[in-house]
């Protein structure tokens, strides 16, 4: 039983950073209908930022702040420069425009960061938390706790205020959004912003636990995406329980099989997602009438 | 005039839908496009709300040339249209629905809200529901209403009757009435030529994206060639 609670410890932990991605996945998709496969360097950044920006002696939540900040701008150039000129073309063109933008942006960091690992110090301390015979350390609650305050944040953004709703009604009906006067170039560039902001912070709060490195975004991103194609592509609620999905039975089959198979389950996710539930365990509700 | 379409074009891919168009609406005034289906009327509504790019010609608004104005920045301008099909945000409530439609509009829109709801009182007792629930009529009522909240100047009307029952595509057409009379300048696209005519101050008339005719909707009500083309008369 023990075991069994560390192992949900742990998933829940990393399960949250992928709900985090998927979140941003699933804003950015709602927006353009852009798969954003960049979305996992937004985590990078974050992370790598803040470890290197700490090392250099900046304060911690100064360092994060600057992690956020640079990857919202780099999401903001990406919907300008790459996405927003190729507005006309098909969706697997996109898709791999954002392939190209997320090589391009790991050379980058190489290029600044170097390749080695970075070290981040826990945020408090690294004396362990015991729960029902299960470890928990203070950087897990950090996690769960900044994630738990991001979705509700955005959850909030998109239910009750103006802004947010009308991301929500480009999404619904784009033609319908520019004609009650929404800037729908705007809207584009805020949910990569937005996105990228949730990736960041992630990142920062995720990179005492694996250290950060410039590649770190590949794998999370990736999963990011399993677990948004599990909760529905596009369904905020869905890309945060898939996200939870992915991390715990991740850890499960690392815990009671062999963690040489933990990367494998996102993606025989995705796959009997695709075969089994094409729209996703929250895929949506049909309630349009015509 | 508020309102001044010179030589206007617009083009799909390599197809001509509208081949210089002159329209004008004066402030204040019912002006109705009626012609068959293909005829370009939507067109001219959408480029007229800058979401189809004219190819050739002006639009000018209360005197300023707008033709190449963004689709947002003439909803601020007044130009507010009530599209084809209603277009609504479906699984956002109606209240929403509303409340987007005063987006441009830097003030709390409570006093907006209800008026809509007062002019149709079958929507505030549905404030909650997702819009994409109710049945048409209702929808058609709150697209009105959306469009009514960005306070318009100039009120552009896409087939409102479209796919309504006799009874409500009546009620329809007297809410539009009712908006003229509270000083609303509207320009309405119907295919329903007898009931748009029959309200409309002035007319015209498109056939394959030219204007072919114009005079004031009596007029073109009583015209014979109008009568056998559009009215089945």
């Amino acid at each position: 039983m023990a075991e069994f609670l560390q192992y949900l410890v742990t998933g829940v932990t990393i399960g949250s950073i992928y709900a985090l991605a998927a979140l941003g996945f699933a804003i950015v998709y709602n927006a353009s209908h852009v798969i954003n496969f960049a979305q996992g360097e937004f985590i990078m950044i974050g992370g790598m930022a803040t470890a290197t920006l700490t090392a250099a002696g900046v304060p911690l939540p100064l360092a994060i702040l600057a992690g956020i900040a640079g990857a919202m701008l780099v999401g903001v150039l990406i919907a300008k420069f790459a996405v927003e000129r190729a507005r006309n073309a098909s969706v697997v063109t996109l898709i791999i425009i954002t392939i190209g933008a997320s090589i391009f942006l790991r050379g980058l960091a190489e290029v600044v960061w170097g390749k080695e690992f970075h070290r981040l110090d826990s945020f408090s301390g690294n004396a362990p938390l015991m729960l029902g015979g299960a470890v928990v350390t203070t950087q897990s609650l950090w996690v769960l706790g900044v994630t738990a305050a991001l979705i509700l944040a955005t959850g909030l953004f998109f239910n009750r205020t103006m802004a947010g709703k009308a991301m929500l009604a480009t999404s619904h009906n784009r033609l319908a959004a520019q004609l009650v006067g929404v800037n729908v170039r705007h809207v584009v560039l805020a949910a990569f912003a937005l996105s990228a902001a949730l990736g960041a912070m992630g990142g920062a709060v995720v990179a005492p636990i694996t250290y950060s490195y410039t590649e770190m975004g590949i794998m999370l991103g990736l999963k990011g995406f399993a677990a948004a194609a599990l909760g529905g592509l596009g369904n905020g609620v869905g890309a945060v329980a898939g996200g939870l999905i992915v991390g715990i039975a991740e850890s499960l089959s690392a815990g009671y099989i062999s963690s040489a198979y933990k990367d494998a389950v996102a993606f025989v996710i995705i796959v009997a997602v695709l075969v089994f539930m094409p729209g996703g365990l929250f895929g949506r509700a049909g309630t349009e009438r015509v | 005039m508020l309102l001044e379409i010179t030589g206007l074009d617009a083009h799909y891919g390599r197809i001509r839908a509208l081949s210089s168009v002159d329209v004008a609406v004066g402030e204040g005034e019912l002006v109705a496009i009626v012609g068959a289906n293909g005829a370009g009327k939507t067109t001219l509504l959408r480029t007229l709300s800058g979401v189809h790019p004219a190819s050739a010609g002006t639009i000018r608004f209360d005197g300023g040339d707008i033709t190449r104005l963004s689709a947002h920045a003439r909803v601020a301008a007044g130009i507010v249209q009530v599209p084809e099909g209603r277009q609504l945000f479906g699984p956002l409530s109606v209240e929403d629905n509303l409340r987007l439609g005063a987006f441009r509009r830097r003030h709390r829109p409570e006093e907006d809200l209800g008026r809509v709801y007062a002019m149709f009182p079958a929507l505030g007792q549905r404030r909650r529901q997702p819009a994409g629930t109710l049945s048409g009529g209702q929808q058609q009522m709150v697209a009105m209403g959306r469009a009514l909240m960005a306070n318009p100047r100039l009120l552009l009307l896409d087939e409102p009757s479209m796919g309504l029952a006799p009874l409500l595509v009546a009620e329809i057409f007297k809410a539009v009435q009712a908006l003229k009379e509270q000083g609303t300048t509207i320009l309405l696209v119907e295919q329903n030529a007898t009931a748009a005519l029959a309200i409309a101050d002035r007319a015209y008339v498109l056939e394959t994206g030219s204007v072919t005719l114009r005079g004031t909707g009596a007029a073109l009500l009583a015209d014979e060639g109008v009568r056998q083309a559009y009215l089945g008369l």
